[in-house]
């Protein structure tokens, strides 16, 4: 029977009935503390430290600091100085504050090679879906699990059901990879694809790089599904080729990695289809990544929804964010500018930002700031002198994090501050108390930020 | 973790979708290391802001998708060291069901009209054994994965049951054709 890029890879892992084995697991410090006080308190050890690596990117501050004794908050140095202690007690490799490998795992992952075609990894995070664009399974887990994946590199889980989303034309141009995965869930809800691992397939996948794909896969997440995939092909394999952890027998990898994608006939349990010439940049208006809208549309009323719940949400969201029925999304006026965070800041995306800006400059009523996923995107983006773009129009440059994303460090927004961001949630306070979220495209995010209001990238020059 | 059997009592309604992790537990008290004290932060801005009161139950009644966003397990800690026991709604996330499931917490799924009128009735009996959640003449039947039933219902250690089958582990990676990445040699 025809097998799916799914099925192949769940069943080279099964070590017995639901237990399924971990080829990598990458641990970072906010949702491994108590997973290493269970290994003590039982007298466990990691069964398998050389495949498990650490970062610290929830917590660490982005403005240069180098060491974890140096964060100013003393949780936050806490947290990342326990996970240190506990990757020295443990044997685990860890990239911390300071290390030129340091950023935000889902980065750090793709980009040292350790995540290749038909792996297993998971991660105490939910965006670990990213690693599927390399066409792996990998999915996040809580802490408990974490635990378990630390003591018997393995987990228990029921098989998921599979679902194929076929994306058929190409995206238009300004329409990207994150307008893609927006439109997705905005069609399909935040909880559309509950239960399933999703296969992101059709010629607009076959055409986006690397990582773009990680962008797709990355918000998997928020439309629900477990995990996303993508077939590797050759985008994957020049992608992957002379990273430190590629394999050294390569001509044999590719080989193996060549029989990994779905084949003709094969079953999902569900199938979609999106016509990606379609698409329009997308931009959320609400609390949830589902509550999105075209550009070129207007905030909904509530009187539009079809039911008293959803008119109720609706109404309760757009108190939140402070935006009024009818209006024109272009005429959202912004406070800040957000331009990072595991879906969108690799060097893809900040080219793509730095595109938009060349030349122009940052509107003086917005603050923007530009934050690297890893401290080798850093680095790369120096070399093409990207930085001095960014800064030359009034970005700020700063240190590899997950940074404004999620509000665990000093970038934060204050009460009633209007954001564009690039990062993947929307959900209130999640960029700080009170912040209200915009999830766009780093393009659409960098030309507001010049605008200081929503543009249509595609009719802006 | 302490065995799961029948859970009776009141029940607390919170009548809202897409209740997302960011809000059961915000950000600011993932920063502790420890597996305690959650519980006095649950729901922390919408109660600080009065939005919402949280009465204090066995159970926890709510809308779909329950739990979505990040894994972080501190929402069920804050849940569950808040005082309730099970918490029933149409539909949860993945990640945050799998964790419900590993601390002796019960996440039950009934139809939006099933949770309407357990809701409306306010006060509730789960019984595990027998799959079934009561409220007033009414007796709804739920489903859950007969291990994961198991294992709540005893109590057991997740960690424990498999480290029963390491010889299988290992065998199977003495097995397996070719290698995947060494992190210990970069």
């Amino acid at each position: 029977m025809p097998k799916t890029l799914f099925d192949k890879i769940w069943d080279m892992h099964r070590v017995r009935d639901d237990l399924l084995y971990i080829d990598l697991h990458l641990v970072h410090e906010v949702t491994s503390p108590q997973a290493f006080d269970g290994l003590r308190l039982s007298g466990r050890p990691v069964r398998r430290p050389d495949k498990t690596v650490a970062t610290a990117d929830h917590n660490v501050p982005t403005d240069g600091t180098k060491v974890a004794r140096l964060i100013a908050d003393s949780l936050s140095r806490t947290q990342v100085e326990t996970l240190e202690r506990n990757c020295a007690e443990f044997g685990i490799p860890i990239y911390s504050l300071g290390s030129d490998r340091q950023g935000i795992v889902h980065v750090i992952g793709p980009e040292l090679g350790l995540t290749q075609p038909g792996m297993t990894i998971v991660c105490g995070d939910s965006h670990t879906s990213t690693h599927g664009a390399l066409g792996a399974l990998a999915f996040g887990i809580g802490t408990s699990e974490v635990e378990h994946v630390l003591a018997t590199q393995t987990l228990v889980q029921r098989r998921p059901k599979t679902m194929r989303i076929s994306y058929e034309g190409a995206l238009g141009s300004g329409v990207t990879a994150k307008d893609l995965i927006l439109a997705t869930i905005g069609r399909l809800g935040t909880s559309g694809c509950q239960g399933y691992v999703v296969e992101y397939a059709g010629s607009a996948i076959e055409q986006l790089s690397m990582e773009n794909r990680m962008t797709v896969c990355n918000m998997t997440i928020e439309g629900g599904g477990r995990a996303g995939m993508i077939a590797p092909d050759d985008t994957t394999f020049h992608y992957l080729k002379g990273r430190p952890a590629a394999p050294i027998d390569w001509d044999d990898a590719v080989a193996r990695w060549r029989a990994l994608p779905t084949e003709p006939g094969a079953k999902f349990d569900r199938e979609e289809a999106i016509d990606a010439s379609s698409l329009a940049p997308m931009v959320t208006w609400g609390t949830t990544p589902g509550m999105v809208v075209e550009v070129t549309g207007h905030v909904p009323s509530p009187e539009d929804a079809a039911e008293q719940a959803a008119a109720e949400t609706t109404a309760r969201a757009l108190t939140y964010m402070g935006l009024k029925p009818g209006t024109r999304m272009t005429d959202i006026a912004l406070d800040r500018v957000f331009i990072g965070s595991c879906t969108n800041s690799r060097i893809e995306d900040l080219r793509e930002a730095a595109g938009v800006v060349t030349g122009r400059h940052v509107a003086s009523t917005v603050r923007a700031m530009v934050v690297p996923g890893s401290q080798q995107v850093k680095a790369q983006a120096e070399r093409e002198g990207l930085d001095k773009v960014f800064t030359e129009a009034g970005f700020e440059w700063r240190e590899a994090g997950c940074s404004m994303c999620l509000g665990m460090n000093p970038d934060i927004l204050q009460p009633k501050e209007r954001c564009a961001s690039t990062s993947n949630r929307n959900f209130e306070g999640r960029q700080g108390a009170g912040g209200r979220t915009h999830l766009v495209s780093p393009q659409m995010a960098a030309a507001a930020a010049i605008e200081g209001h929503f543009v249509d990238i595609r009719g802006w020059n | 973790m302490e065995p799961v059997t029948t859970i009776t009592g009141h029940v607390t309604v919170l009548d809202r979708a897409d209740v997302d992790t960011d809000q059961i537990i915000p950000k600011q008290f993932l920063k502790r290391i420890e597996r305690t004290g959650y519980g006095e932060f649950l729901f922390f801005d919408w109660v600080r802001s009065g939005e919402i009161t949280i009465e204090p139950n066995p159970v926890l009644v709510t809308g779909r998708n329950f739990g979505c966003g990040s894994s972080r397990e501190h929402a069920v800690w804050a849940i569950q060291q808040f005082g309730f026991q099970a918490v029933i709604a149409p539909s949860f996330s993945d990640i945050f069901f799998a964790n419900c499931t590993k601390n002796g917490f019960l996440p039950v799924e009934l139809t939006e009209d099933e949770v309407r009128s357990v809701a409306a009735v306010g006060e509730v009996t789960i019984d595990l054994e027998t799959q079934t959640v009561t409220a007033g003449p009414r007796t709804f039947r739920f489903d859950i994965d007969p291990d994961i039933k198991d294992r709540l219902l005893n109590g057991l250690d997740e960690i424990a049951l498999t480290l029963q089958h390491e010889a299988d582990i290992t065998a199977y990676e003495d097995a397996r054709a070719y290698p995947s990445p060494v992190t210990t040699s970069l």
